[in-house]
């Protein structure tokens, strides 16, 4: 049995474990603990304090895991144990939470320099009123046009699976062109 | 869609440049502690500027130019409180007592003014408003950001590209292994030499920035600096685990690697 992994990361509640929920054919193996710091505690309950775990049975020879990173900073030493051998990374933004950009600016350069793997961007609760627009997000984070901004509900299993097939996409393209 | 939060984490600056990137036309509005701001832009430049309850009328920025002397001023106030700004500069234009580019050129500098000041607020919340200019009768003028921006930036420019050039602390360094590169020769700060003597691929810059008690800013500039002057190099920590990217695969098999891919692709595709 071949096993392959894909890391979603982002701030803390940016839809991570949500993301993971809609497409894992298994209940995500969250490790959540109630909040204790009363600015967090405004925004949800409960935080991922270790990881997520999501899978897709591919068939019978190959499985996808999905991990979900800890949003919370003071849990960043988890970042670099769970990006070791991943295909590649999403990081999620939700994008009616503007004070959460540069911190998610700052995860996606740090799991930049962890692994020189192929990522994508999601944008994620474009479906309420006070989204940003991608233009706007783009620039606000400066991303580089070449980097994929997808638009993203992590509720909804056809934008997870697009998000995903993106970076799948991503990383074929990679292989091409590096031979 | 909403372009609003709050200046802590959006600066002035950052928001001038997503107006000036996305070529917005209306006003951003400002509460900060004490006072309001509404600065309007036109297609990415900006059109007018205001802070607070200041009399921003064309008459008393003006005065505030030194276009108008305070008893002319007075007279306009008492004579022709009614007239509104474009139909006074109308009037002073007919009557030769200024021209269109002093008024435009007095306007401009009393607008990048308010800039400034906007640059020191690091508290408030803001909104975008999309299409809303200001009211008619005040005379807008077209100012490129680009200059205001560059000049509000200078220190978030240099700690983003501190970022850039270091993401991350957990990072360490080595001496650079080329010749030429001789520290004896090299003038360095004391901070500096108290870096330099960190300086081993067992210690992570995070490490070292604690034992030398800087903070991030103050140690991301000065190993930027040694790494320019070609002292230094960054380097995995030593006894990391060796580049991830090549355990990805459960295969070195170039073929079956895309296989996988496009496996991965028609399952998630098939959800």
């Amino acid at each position: 049995m071949q096993t392959v992994k894909m890391v979603v990361t982002g701030p803390f509640s940016s839809g991570k474990t949500e993301f993971i929920g809609s497409v894992s054919e298994i209940d995500v193996v969250a490790t959540e603990r109630k909040i204790t710091g009363a600015g967090e505690k405004e925004i949800k309950d409960a935080t991922t304090v270790a990881m997520d775990f999501g899978r897709i049975t591919v068939d019978e020879d190959l499985v996808l895991y999905l991990f979900g990173t800890p949003g919370q900073k003071r849990f960043d030493f988890m970042w670099e144990i769970l990006s070791e051998g991943m295909l590649g990374f999403i990081v999620m933004i939700d994008s009616a939470r503007p004070e959460t950009f540069r911190e998610a600016r700052s995860i996606l350069q740090t799991f930049r320099a962890y692994a020189p793997t192929p990522y994508v961007v999601a944008a994620n609760k474009q479906d309420v009123d006070d989204a940003w627009e991608l233009e706007d997000m783009r620039n606000a984070l400066r991303l580089d046009p070449k980097v994929k901004l997808l638009p993203c509900v992590a509720t909804d299993l056809k934008s997870v699976k697009d998000v995903l097939l993106e970076l799948l996409y991503s990383i074929l393209a990679e292989m091409e062109t590096g031979g | 869609m909403a372009l609003n939060g709050n200046l802590r984490d959006f600066t002035v600056t950052q928001l001038l440049n997503l107006v000036n990137l996305a070529s917005k036309t209306g006003t951003l509005v400002i509460e900060g502690p004490n006072e309001t701001a509404e600065v309007s832009f036109r297609e990415g430049k900006l059109a007018y500027a205001m802070i607070g309850r200041e009399n921003g009328s064309l008459a008393s920025i003006l005065h505030k130019g030194k276009k108008l002397s305070t008893s002319q001023y007075r007279s306009i106030q008492q004579r022709a409180g009614h007239v509104t700004d474009k139909e006074l500069g109308l009037l002073l234009i007919n009557a030769g007592y200024l021209s269109q580019e002093d008024i435009l050129t007095t306007l401009q500098k009393s607008f990048m003014g308010v800039m400034r000041d906007l640059f020191t607020w690091v508290e408030g919340f803001f909104r975008f408003e999309n299409n809303k200019l200001p009211p008619d009768d005040k005379i807008s003028i077209r100012l490129d950001l680009e200059n205001l921006i560059i000049e509000g930036s200078r220190q978030l420019r240099e700690w983003e590209q501190l970022q850039e050039e270091i993401p991350s602390l957990e990072m360490a360094l080595k001496f650079a292994d080329r010749p030429g590169a001789n520290l004896k020769n090299v003038n360095l700060s004391v901070e500096e030499w108290r870096v330099v003597s960190y300086i081993t691929p067992k210690n992570k810059i995070s490490q070292i920035a604690k034992a030398t008690k800087m903070d991030d800013m103050e140690i991301r500039r000065i190993v930027y600096g040694l790494i320019q002057a070609g002292l230094v190099e960054i380097t995995r920590p030593e006894g990391a685990k060796p580049k991830l990217a090549k355990d990805m695969f459960p295969t070195q098999d170039k073929v079956e690697q895309k296989s996988l891919i496009n496996r991965l692709i028609n399952r998630i595709g098939n959800i």
